[in-house]
Formats: C-alpha cells, structure tokens, sequence
C-alpha cells in the first residue's frame, strides 16, 4: 500500500477537474461560467487523450441534458457550472432523479441571486439540498473545504452516485475553485463502473428485453414506487455516508458550525478564540445531504450556544436548527452577496456569545 | 510559525506568478501552503492581488486580515493596501513606482527600485523577482535559492534561459533586504 502519490501545487478547480478523471469519469459536458472556467478548460485538455469525450454544450440546458443521455447509456459523467447555470439545470436534474440514473455536478458558488457576481458564497446551500427541481428528490450533496478534499469527493461522488443510482452534488464555492494548495492525486483509475443492466444501449434482443429511461408515470402507484425506492436509498445513504468533521476544544462554551470556506475561517477562529479566553468546537459537515444530525444534537445537550458562520443570509442555519430540535440556542453570522465574515468577527461573536452563556 | 503574505499591483506585473513562486517554494520547504488570488478581468492594468499562508500548523482561513508581511506593486496598492499590516511587519514597496513611504509607523520598510533594477539586468520580465529577494532576506522565511528552485520548477522549459536574469535579480533585492535588515539593528 506504499502507492507514492505526485503532490502538486494546484487550483480548486483543476483538482477538481483531475478528481473527476480519478474517479473514471470520461465524459464531461459543460458550458462556460466563472469562477469555474478552469474545469472545463483542464477537461478539454486532458479528456480526449484518453479517450474521454469533452463537449462545450451550447447552454446549461443542453449539458445537464447531454450528461442525461450519457449516463442513461451508463457512461460515468459530470458538469460544472456556478450558481446562475445551475439553476439552469434543475429540470434536467429532476429528470435525472425520476429515471434514477447518477451522474456528478460540481457547483462552484459565487454572489446572487440573479447574475449576482463572481466572488464566494453559500447560497446555493437549498438550490443544492433541497433543489434537484421538481418532485420528491434531491442531489446527495458533499462540502469539501480544501483543494485536497475537492479532488477526492469529487473522484468518490462517481461512486456515491452509482451506488445510490442518484444524482450527485459537489458544493463549493469561488474562493475554493480559484485557490491553490498542496494536493496529492489520486491515480487515474480506468472507468470501471458497477455493472448497469438498467442502461440503454445496442443489445441482443434474445439476451435481454429492451430498457427504457423513463420518468413519466400517469399510474400513481407507479409513481410512488419509485418515490419510495428513492426514499429508501436515501435512509440507507444517511447510515453509510454521512459524514462531518470535528475540531477545537473537548469543553466547549460555543460550539462553531461551518461548513466549506466558512469552515476554514472558524477552524482559524478556534485558535483565535483560545488566545482570547474562549473554548471553541467547531463542527464541519463534508455531507450536507444527507446531514450529520447526530453531532450537533450530541453538542447541543453540552452547550448552551452555538454559532452558525455561512456564506449566506440563512440556509444550512436551518439543518443545524433541525438537528439541535431546540436544546440549545442557535445564533447565525451570516454574510451575503460576495463579502466574507472575517476570523476576528467570528471571533468577536464567540467572545459575546461565551460572556452571555456564561452570564447566568 | 504563521506567515500571511499579501501580495498586489497591476495585472501584468507578475504578482500573482510571483505568489505562486512562494506558495511553490514554501510547500517544498515542508511547510502547509495556500495561494488565493483576486483580480480584476483586465489581463493589463486592473487591480491584482493574491494572499500567501505559510505555515507549520492548520492553514485555516486562506484569506488575512492582518497581512504578517507585503509586497506591494503600485502606488494605487500602496494606498489600498498598506494600512492592513500587522504592527510590526514587513511592507516590500516598488519604490519606481511609489515614491512617497506610506506613513506606517509601526511597519519594517523596504524600497525596491524594482523597475529600474530590471532595467539594469536588460530583462523588464523581472520586475517582481527583486521584491521577492528583498522579502526573503526581510523575513528570513526562505532563501532565494529556494525561490529559485521554486521558478525553475514551475517556468516552461522554454522560458529557462530567463533564469540567471531572475536569479540575477533575487540576489538585488535580497542584498536591499539585508542591508534593510542590518539598518534595523
């Protein structure tokens, strides 16, 4: 097991990129938007010397629906896009939901809503949780906060997507994609998906019958059997792969949770806070969908505060609220549009926050 | 140790390359590395800007408050930017484009010539390796061999012969940074 990884100094966004050919992806289809124009750039690169199939779609639209095809013919395929183009997809994603077929988006946030602006943030935290557009379904959605962790979820979200035959969101933000850090890749593994009896493809017809890919269901016990099979793929994801990290103090007065971009200012501001008197733990999801329920529920039974710092007005505040069902008190630094809390003003807040837990 | 380099100047200036160079030179040095760039879309003469973490514990936050050192290409840099150095710090200044010290009193200084000692290699493409070696010799964090090694690794072979003029142009800025140094005693 003594596999010698290359270590290189790289952007979010092409470790990314180089996690997506880890992890067998060979078929990318996309269209231009910043701050993730690097991805589709290192595809067109490094794809077709592989044999891979790098495609510029002439929308969003037409790339969610061109990674729709591929993977119904069972290739391993991902788009990127940022905010405004992945609103654009959510059709497209809803369909790939009812026809149960995986695929991977990665979702590089910048300012909105609207055509917003290309700097950093959360607020695509529901578009990517609770979107996936129409119906009952959603993307299993992953928060890497670092170069190193954007590579590797995005070479596993290939496997989370085929296991739970779902699709799959990577969340991250502008900051992340344009900054660069040590990472070591991972080897490039040969496409080598799960077998997929259910893809549509040239066939012997005295071997099989025919698939169809389809998401239309007039018989409404029809229907409900596929919502209930996804339901129940989503139960057993919540069991296998839900997942979060923990760091900071073991006797913390506020309880720190972030997750992403944010999660590295307060892993900052855990230090910070110490050096002003302030025991801290933050708690980082790297799953937001399914959500690590169980650590902020143990934490809220031992804190009396905790503080939500998000790259948006409110949104992931609302998992954490959910988790802690009311036990402790729930306060939420939240910043939109672009701007970026900084370590001393999480910092600040704890510092409050600690004197009014501690104040009676 | 935690060392937050902000870097900025004009897009064209190499600030975000010479960045790369120290993020490069510092994750080859051991240390644990971020590079975070903001820029304006003009490839000439907008605002550029990058921040460097070097440090032996958690990264963290790749963003700074309070930058530990800087490098500060233009005089518009100069003026946006100097104020946010910790007390104490070190502020590298393009001094052929800045010509007036911003009034940091609680800052180390360094006046570069940057452009005039590129003029004198005979190679224009070097400006950003001088503050370079002044900020090595300043903050003692790395060698210019280190910056260097760090170019040669990352500069297309193509581009090689350009090394003894940024070499050249390493060990004048870190003799300016030296002296500096000897100064403060």
């Amino acid at each position: 097991m003594s596999e010698q990884r290359q270590r290189v100094l790289i952007t979010g966004n092409e470790a990314t990129a180089e996690g997506g050919i880890a992890g067998g992806c060979r078929h990318f289809f996309g269209y231009p938007i910043t701050p993730q124009n690097k991805i589709p750039e290192y595809m067109s690169e490094h794809l077709p010397p592989i044999g891979g199939v790098y495609l510029q779609a002439e929308s969003e639209v037409a790339a969610i629906n061109m990674v729709y095809g591929a993977a119904a013919a069972g290739a391993r395929a991902m788009t990127t896009s940022s905010s405004p183009g992945i609103s654009l997809m959510q059709e497209g994603l809803s369909y790939m939901l009812g026809t149960e077929l995986p695929c991977v988006i990665v979702n590089m946030v910048r300012g909105g809503p609207g055509l917003g602006n290309v700097a950093a943030a959360q607020s695509d935290y529901w578009l990517a949780t609770r979107g996936a557009g129409h119906g009952d379904g959603r993307c299993i959605t992953l928060t890497p906060y670092s170069v190193q962790e954007l590579h590797e979820f995005t070479a596993g979200a290939f496997e989370i997507a085929d296991r739970y035959r779902n699709p799959v969101c990577v969340l991250a933000d502008a900051i992340l994609a344009s900054m660069m850090e040590p990472c070591e890749l991972l080897p490039r593994r040969e496409p080598s998906p799960p077998e997929r009896p259910w893809a549509v493809g040239p066939h012997d017809p005295a071997e099989r019958e025919r698939n169809i890919v389809n998401s239309l269901w007039v018989d409404h016990n029809l229907m409900e059997a596929v919502n209930l099979r996804i339901e129940e793929r989503y139960r057993q994801a919540a069991e296998e792969i839900t997942d979060w990290e923990e760091f900071g103090s073991d006797d913390p007065e506020v309880v720190l949770c972030a997750y992403g971009i944010s999660a590295r200012i307060c892993e900052s501001a855990v230090g910070q806070a110490a050096q002003a008197g302030v025991r801290t733990r933050l708690i980082r999801p790297k799953t937001v969908f399914p959500f690590p329920r169980a650590p902020y529920a143990r934490w809220a039974e031992r804190v009396e505060r905790m503080l939500v710092v998000e790259l948006s007005m409110g949104q992931f505040v609302e998992d954490v609220l959910l988790s802690v069902e009311g036990r402790c008190q729930v306060d939420l630094l939240g910043r939109a549009g672009g701007s970026m809390p900084t370590v001393a003003d999480v910092v600040e807040r704890v510092v409050a926050l600690a004197g009014k837990a501690g104040g009676h | 140790m935690r060392e937050e380099l902000f870097m900025a100047g004009l897009g064209g200036q190499g600030v975000n390359l010479a960045g790369q160079l120290i993020a490069r030179a510092g994750m080859d040095l051991g240390l644990n590395v971020s590079w975070f760039p903001i820029y304006d879309p003009e490839v000439r003469g907008g605002s550029s800007t990058c921040t460097v973490i070097l440090t032996d514990e958690r990264v963290g936050s790749p963003t700074s408050d309070h930058p530990t050192s800087m490098i500060l290409m233009s005089a518009d840099a100069v003026g946006r930017f100097a104020d946010r150095a910790v007390e104490g710090g070190l502020i590298v200044i393009n001094s052929s484009l800045v010509h007036e010290a911003p009034a940091c009193h609680a800052c180390r200084m360094l006046m570069v010539p940057a452009n005039e000692i590129a003029v004198e290699i005979g190679n224009d493409r070097t400006v950003n390796m001088s503050l370079l070696g002044a900020w090595a010799a300043g903050t003692g964090i790395m060698g210019i061999e280190d910056i260097a090694a760090s170019l040669r690794a990352m500069l297309p072979e193509r581009h090689h012969h350009h090394m003894p003029d940024n070499e050249e142009a390493l060990r004048r800025g870190a003799a300016i940074g030296r002296s500096a140094c000897l100064g403060d005693d």
